[in-house]
């Protein structure tokens, strides 16, 4: 439900509630529990969560809005469309 | 010359330009701001307060930290930039700069570095399992809302941030079922016995305190068909194995000195085969016009990047007879970045962790075994594109560094993946 204190947003296509203020990496896991919010997956098919959590890594970049972005320095917000499944190589930025 | 169909660059020119909004950069704008010059203080996370302070919805700021907030709210000539970060340098005293919307050019007097550090994140089997994060990882994740209610969690690698990662995921629901640190008793119990000259710190670790600590532990593996299922552990030579839902594995910070180099700063041995930016009394580094504060010049808490914050702050507006009354404070946190290193130095049996099946580059899919047979850096660069991904070395950098001995790269521009539109970018001069 939509309240003050949420934003609704899009996962993979699929709409998603959550608190004011999530981090995407956050919201890919609120999506997906049983996958742990996989976001990526690796040069040999690896499938790869959000790790380092401070936006050095690069294992969270996801499609945000049409751009390739870290989840986890993206704040959730109202009509954010996110798409997961980047495969590495071939994707440039 | 901007192109018509370009919006205005979202920052005005500036004086002083901060890069970093931690604790180290926060003080460092609140020191300056007095004096009236322009400041623009940027950080690439969507909220000011850096790592320890970081804001979310599983977040419990300290009182400091909000004061502080509030403060620079109220400074009108400081220009808060987040989202926003440096990809390269643009000319003399210019940084090329981009957020989601666009790319440009922020010029500058003076630059202050309060580039932070990053976790020392070393391969271990299973570590690229859906599930694995850092230490500190699994604190910035959770503050920023990602749930862990019900969840066990297996903390390993070393030094106090474990404790302080297992509070915040406690508090945030999760059963912390084992606080794994490789350093042995003695040495824990050495820096405990320490902490009494550092009061704050001392009543800290006793909150922190918790039933599920071993010392002298280090992780083995961690296995799961998809996602972590389970954390294999050793301690005293006898592995266990541990259900659990999340292993978060961190040995220590790694200082960030990347744009610091970029700049031609001088690097310093900061402890621990770790390099961090030189700097003088006051916080200059060796670049004329640009100082540095705070993890980027040595791991030492956001006490002592606080004081250092204020001195580079007041250094840049050349009111070195005030940035010199802090100096006394800065020795007192000094001495206890000094203590950390000492006690929770990393055990050379670490390096054995990566088995020759282990990926230690996680963006190119590198092993162990592939690096070992290689001489340095250069060559595992062009045999087997080793750091050559997204994150461009920033982790598997560190990891060769302390596994093989190498060298971190030399960074090169652009700093962190960006958009062509912005390497190309209308407000580049020239």
């Amino acid at each position: 439900m939509k309240t003050p204190d949420t934003v609704t947003m899009q996962v993979n296509g699929r709409p998603l509630s959550v608190k004011t203020g999530t981090s995407v990496a956050a919201a890919l896991r609120i999506a997906d529990a049983a996958r742990m919010g996989v976001a990526r997956h690796s040069v040999h098919g690896e499938a790869r969560a959000p790790f380092c959590g401070m936006g050095i890594c690069q294992e969270c970049r996801v499609d945000i809005d049409g751009q390739r972005r870290l989840a986890c320095q993206t704040l959730c917000s109202d009509g954010l469309r996110v798409d997961t499944g980047f495969q590495a190589g071939g994707q440039n930025p | 010359m901007n192109a018509p169909d370009k919006p205005p660059p979202p920052a005005p020119p500036c004086e002083l330009l901060i890069v970093g909004a931690g604790p180290a950069g926060m003080a460092a704008a609140l020191a300056a701001a007095p004096s009236g010059v322009r400041i623009t203080l940027l950080d690439d996370n969507p909220v000011l307060g850096g790592q320890i302070w970081r804001d979310g919805p599983g977040a419990h700021l300290t009182p400091q930290a909000l004061r502080m907030r509030e403060a620079l709210a109220r400074c009108a000539n400081v220009h808060l930039l987040c989202g926003t970060r440096v990809v390269s340098l643009a000319g003399s005293s210019a940084l090329l700069l981009e957020d989601t919307k666009q790319g440009w050019v922020q010029p500058y007097d003076k630059l202050i570095l309060c580039t932070g550090a990053r976790e020392l994140l070393l391969p271990f089997p299973g570590w690229t399992l859906p599930g694995v994060t850092g230490a500190g990882g699994l604190q910035a994740l959770v503050k920023a809302g990602l749930p862990v209610e019900g969840e066990r969690i297996v903390i390993a690698g070393s030094g106090p941030l474990l404790l302080v990662a297992a509070d915040t995921a406690r508090r945030a629901g999760a059963k912390v079922v084992r606080i794994a640190e490789q350093a042995g008793l003695p040495a824990v119990a050495g820096f405990a016995a320490q902490l009494l000259r550092w009061p704050g710190k001392a009543a800290q670790a006793l909150g922190l305190a918790s039933a599920h600590y071993r010392t002298g532990t280090r992780v083995v593996s961690a296995q799961g068909e998809g996602r972590v299922q389970s954390a294999r552990l050793l301690h005293a030579g006898r592995e266990t194995e541990i259900a659990c839902d999340r292993v978060a594995c961190g040995f220590g910070l790694v200082p960030n000195t990347e744009l610091g180099q970029l700049l031609g700063c001088t690097l310093a041995p900061a402890g621990g085969g770790a390099q961090a930016l030189a700097v003088d009394t006051l916080q200059a580094t060796s670049v004329a016009g640009i100082y540095a504060a705070g993890e980027c010049t040595g791991v030492g808490g956001s006490e002592r990047a606080l004081a250092q914050g204020r001195i580079a702050g007041l250094a840049a507006i050349d009111d070195s007879a005030a940035a010199q009354r802090h100096h006394a404070e800065r020795a007192h946190w000094q001495a206890f970045a000094g203590q950390l290193q000492r006690h929770f130095a990393l055990a050379p049996s670490l390096k054995t962790l990566a088995r020759p099946e282990t990926l230690v580059c996680r963006c190119e899919d590198v092993t162990q075994a592939a690096l070992a047979g290689c001489g340095g850096w250069t060559e595992a660069k062009l045999h087997t594109r080793c750091g050559m991904g997204a994150c461009q070395g920033r982790v598997c950098g560190a990891a060769a560094n302390f596994l093989f001995g190498w060298t971190p790269p030399a960074p090169r521009p652009p700093l962190s993946p960006a958009r062509i539109a912005t390497l190309a970018s209308p407000h580049t001069p020239d």
